[in-house]
């Protein structure tokens, strides 16, 4: 069977980008039944030049900070009109880590009835490559040029301290795990949180055909965790869970790292800090899971 | 006819609620809080059928309208200065996302130096965003301008404001006409609404001639806008059996030598002091604007070759009046300004005033 696309060829995205692929899955797995709202950011450039659109869903574009809120209205509009399907909302880290946290909070804390997907590709790449608060420790980007001097945030952790009933981790390296997280979420009301790592080649300075491979190696090394939080309940997913279970040992990070030429100009006391840091968050998550 | 006893924000409430507006998303700030209070309590105490959304902040209660206007629902929010400040980028939004939202500002002083008191500028100075602008003298006028502004503005697919003086007019009660306002105004019937069944993507890259075009389009319907409002203030009228004013009104005008023109509740005042003024032998007449967008540069005729003297309760740094720079375009003015920060204003300072620059 052939899958009805809702993606369109000829899209303005580089090539090997993460979020064009991502998205793609995402609506397969909604099956078109959404619409779209894109804060600004590489995706208001994808989604193409008026009067064409690469998206064959219905996509409204709001302010960088406003997209949760732009979602909130238009899920009351599609309600009273008894429309089914989803509002989407799919911003970047910089949208979400940043300039839109608060209006993500907001919308959270009040339960609105929206899927938000962010694709963190950990810098601010529509703008030409600055640091966001999803930048890792030790990343080049032009407002970092000697390299980012403190780690990231963490925006699935706060979402977590807003109790919604779904929030998940993906990585643009796994792309039937993430089909499946949005199915799962599909299936959930509420406020619902989705977080893919989006290795971005132009922005992370890797081969364009190298994507999945990046976004494989995050997970493999330990640097990006899949899991998966339902009703406060959190369990990892993946090759995370594999991790987690101690069945499979974390490659060494350098592998990650050395292969992306933000982090070309680490010293090995950077790299030392990378990996504490990863180890850290692997103990909070850890225990997080454990709790329940 | 039913009359009730309420203040300027209670009248804005309720011309919400009569105008079948189904989506409120607001943040409060003095002195506009008890527009959103008293919707909060209509829409949970089931009498008024609208979805009321307590955002986080201003940005986000313009953005959440903005969403619900474009997926087809009639919506309003209501705030005042640092709010309408901080919603600037969202106003901009609003009029090129062409979405008719209507929006109440008390109006407010800017800090800082707190001030919560009546002053023009918060919303004056928002002058350049694209949104029409109404300005009230009283407290019905607010209800029935609310009613006038979703004809207008569903119409010519701008969003409009409707601004009334904070404290002078939003809490001061006086009996209100509230008639019902179905006939005049119905359920929302939107030209365009996002749905699901349509793959239409909204707001996206924007090369320069369409752009160009977007912007015309937008100016044409600030140019429509005061050809449709005579219309909607008769339709008003057969409905309701008031005759207000959305454009301007005039007073003791056909023998007048000179002009004040005044804005908001000053107008008021300065109504008294043209019989001030009259009384003791000068031939003034008044020129209340109430539409501030659209421009209604008519009144360049109507105030023909009379010396004309702007009153604003505004002021700019580097500038001075708004108003009195609108009006100067027109015709050669003179500029007084009262009332700054909520300062007190009377028909005997605006008569003193006037006496005073005349001297001058
Ligand atoms: C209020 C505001 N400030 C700044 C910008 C400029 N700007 C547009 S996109 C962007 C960065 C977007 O970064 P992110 O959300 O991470 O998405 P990405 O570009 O990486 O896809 C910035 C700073 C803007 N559009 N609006
Ligand atoms: S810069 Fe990165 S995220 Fe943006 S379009 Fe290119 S590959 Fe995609």
């Amino acid at each position: 069977m052939i899958e009805p696309e809702y993606f369109l060829p000829g899209s303005a995205a580089c090539h090997g980008c993460p979020a064009a692929m991502c998205l793609r899955v995402i609506l397969r797995a909604l099956e078109g039944k959404a619409v779209v709202v894109v804060p600004a950011s590489c995706s208001s450039v994808i989604t193409g030049v008026y009067p064409h659109s690469a998206l064959n869903v219905p996509v409204f574009n709001s302010a960088f900070a406003a997209s949760a809120a732009v979602a909130t209205g238009i899920r009351a509009g599609l309600d009273f009109y008894g429309e089914e399907g989803e509002v989407v909302v799919w911003a970047g880290d910089g949208g979400t880590y940043d300039i839109g946290l608060q209006s993500l909070s907001g919308a959270a804390e009040r339960g609105e009835d929206i899927l938000y997907i962010c694709y963190n590709n950990e810098m601010y790449s529509n703008t030409g490559v600055q640091r966001s608060g999803a930048t890792p420790y030790g990343a080049w980007t032009t407002t970092t040029v000697g390299g980012k001097r403190e780690h990231r945030k963490d925006v699935a952790e706060i979402l977590m301290a807003h109790n919604v009933p779904y929030i998940a981790t993906a990585s643009a390296g796994f792309l039937n795990d993430l089909y499946n997280k949005v199915r799962k979420a599909r299936e959930i009301e509420g406020f619902r949180y989705i977080e893919i790592l989006a290795p971005c080649p132009p922005g992370w300075r890797f081969p364009m055909d190298k994507t999945v491979e990046m976004g494989r190696l995050a997970v493999e090394t330990g640097m990006w965790i899949l899991y998966e939080v339902v009703e406060g309940k959190m369990r990892f997913t993946g090759l995370s869970k594999v991790i987690a279970e101690g069945k499979r040992k974390m490659k060494d990070i350098k592998e990650y790292l050395k292969l992306q030429g933000r982090f070309s100009h680490l010293s090995e006391e950077d790299i030392r800090e990378i990996e504490r840091y990863r180890d850290r968050r692997w103990e909070f998550l850890k225990r997080r899971a454990n709790e329940l | 006819m039913l009359i009730k006893m309420l203040t300027g924000n209670q009248a804005a409430a309720f011309a919400a609620m009569n105008s079948m507006v189904r989506f409120v998303a607001a943040y409060p700030i003095t002195p506009a809080t008890p527009v959103i209070e008293t919707i909060s309590k209509l829409v949970e105490e089931g009498i008024m059928e609208a979805k009321f959304v307590p955002v986080e902040s201003e940005h986000s209660a313009m953005a959440a309208c903005i969403g619900a206007s474009a997926a087809g629902l009639r919506t309003f929010t209501a705030t005042s200065s640092h709010g309408l400040a901080y919603m600037h980028e969202m106003l901009h939004w609003a009029v090129n996302a062409r979405t008719p939202v209507v929006m109440v500002v008390a109006n407010r002083a800017i800090g800082p130096g707190w001030n919560i008191w009546s002053d023009l500028s918060d919303s004056l100075s928002q002058r350049d965003t694209g949104w029409l602008q109404f300005y009230c003298s009283s407290v019905q006028e607010i209800y029935d301008t609310i009613a006038m502004s979703y004809r207008v503005a569903e119409d010519v697919m701008v969003p409009a404001m409707v601004c009334y003086d904070g404290f002078v007019l939003s809490h001061t009660s006086v009996p209100v006409e509230i008639t019902p306002l179905e006939g005049f105004i119905n359920e929302y019937q939107p030209k365009w609404r996002i749905s699901i069944e349509k793959p239409l993507t909204h707001g996206n890259i924007l090369p320069p001639d369409a752009y160009i075009s977007l912007r015309k389009a937008i100016h044409k319907a600030h140019r429509k806008a005061l050809e449709l409002i005579p219309e909607i203030e008769e339709e008003f009228f057969d409905h309701t059996g008031r005759s207000t004013p959305m454009l301007y009104e005039t007073y003791r005008f056909e023998d007048a030598e000179e002009v004040l023109v005044a804005v908001g509740a000053v107008a008021s005042e300065a109504r008294i002091a043209v019989d001030i003024l009259r009384s003791a032998g000068v031939k003034v007449g008044l020129l209340r604007l109430k539409s501030f967008r659209p421009f209604p540069s008519q009144i360049r005729r109507t105030l023909g070759d009379r010396k004309v003297t702007v009153i604003d309760r505004d002021f700019i740094p580097g500038v001075g009046g708004i108003v009195y720079q609108e009006i100067s375009n027109l015709v050669q003015s003179d500029s007084m300004i009262l009332g700054v920060g909520g300062a007190d204003v009377t028909a005997e300072m605006i008569a003193e005033a006037f006496t005073k620059l005349v001297e001058v």
